[in-house]
């Protein structure tokens, strides 16, 4: 437990929860990130004005947080693109699949207290703690 | 100037993934990894979510509409289906390939790095290739394209 953070952990979670308390009671829509992206490559919809605002500005807070001396680190990713694109393309399609990702079903479904979201959350959390198991210690990357 | 609440919203959200640093991939790696130097922080950050959303859903429901728009776009469907589990599972190993999911994928943008841009053009692809494919199945039950009926 060497990278324990827990007082960072719990304002930072708290500040997620916020907004997507706020994102329904000021607009009526549920804070899902895949669903909101996904929103805007449907050429027919007619309510992007919404999910871009809310994109730009979870892409504007590390840019704020920059200048004020906050900036953020580029994240460590795999040097692989093959596994980034394939990692993408999984997430991607999974998450329109099942409806859902970390936040909409994580924390707007589980929010809700919607059973089909606990459900999805328990799935993917037990993929990703398999697949990492094998990436990390059995084919030792 | 409603467009406001959206980028603010948008903004807490960044701030908390920041903040949580739940944006970093590795972050999220050191949770997933149960069977290595295991790092519970992603537990604290979803219960400090729920600890908020729970009572602020039940207190927004109270209510008949949102503030700033005509009708709340709660999701509609309620029953645990193969599609869901199957996306799930899939999301969870795409998740669990490189610590990436949707919302720390599209704030990393901002850092331009080229990995980061990988990631978010095929997740793209990802969900493009998905509306096609359930185009390609007109014979089966398709998704409602209201928003109310996608879950997030």
């Amino acid at each position: 437990m060497a990278q324990f953070t827990p007082l960072s952990a719990a304002i930072g979670g708290a500040l997620i929860g916020l907004s997507a308390v706020l994102l329904m009671l000021l607009t009526g829509r549920i804070a899902g990130i895949s669903g909101i992206f996904s929103g805007l490559l449907n050429l027919r919809s007619q309510d992007k004005g919404w999910r871009i605002a809310f994109i730009a500005g979870l892409i504007l807070a590390p840019v704020i947080a920059g200048a004020i001396g906050y900036g953020m680190a580029p994240p460590k990713l795999p040097a692989n693109w093959s596994v980034l694109a394939a990692a993408g393309l999984l997430v991607g399609f999974g998450t329109r699949l099942g409806g859902g990702c970390t936040s909409g079903h994580g924390i707007c479904g589980i929010g809700r207290l919607s059973p089909r979201s606990i459900a999805a959350t328990i799935v993917f959390m037990v993929t990703a703690v398999i697949t990492v198991a094998i990436t990390h210690h059995v084919l030792g990357g | 100037m409603w467009i406001i609440a959206p980028l603010s919203c948008g903004l807490i959200f960044g701030a908390g993934l920041l903040i949580s640093g739940m944006v970093q991939p590795t972050k999220v790696l050191g949770f997933l990894d149960i069977f290595g130097a295991w790092d519970p922080s992603l537990a604290v950050v979803m219960a400090a979510a729920l600890a908020v959303a729970v009572p602020g859903f039940r207190l927004a429901g109270l209510r008949t509409g949102p503030l700033l728009a005509r009708d709340y776009f709660w999701p509609t469907r309620t029953g645990i289906d193969a599609p869901l589990v199957i996306g799930a599972a899939l999301f969870g190993i795409g998740w669990g390939l490189v610590g990436l999911c949707p919302g720390p994928a599209l704030e990393s943008l901002a850092t331009l790095s080229p990995g980061v841009i990988v990631f978010v053009v095929a997740m793209a692809a990802g969900m493009a290739l998905h509306s096609v494919w359930q185009k390609s199945r007109p014979a089966m039950r398709r998704d409602n394209p209201l928003a109310s009926a996608t879950d997030g």
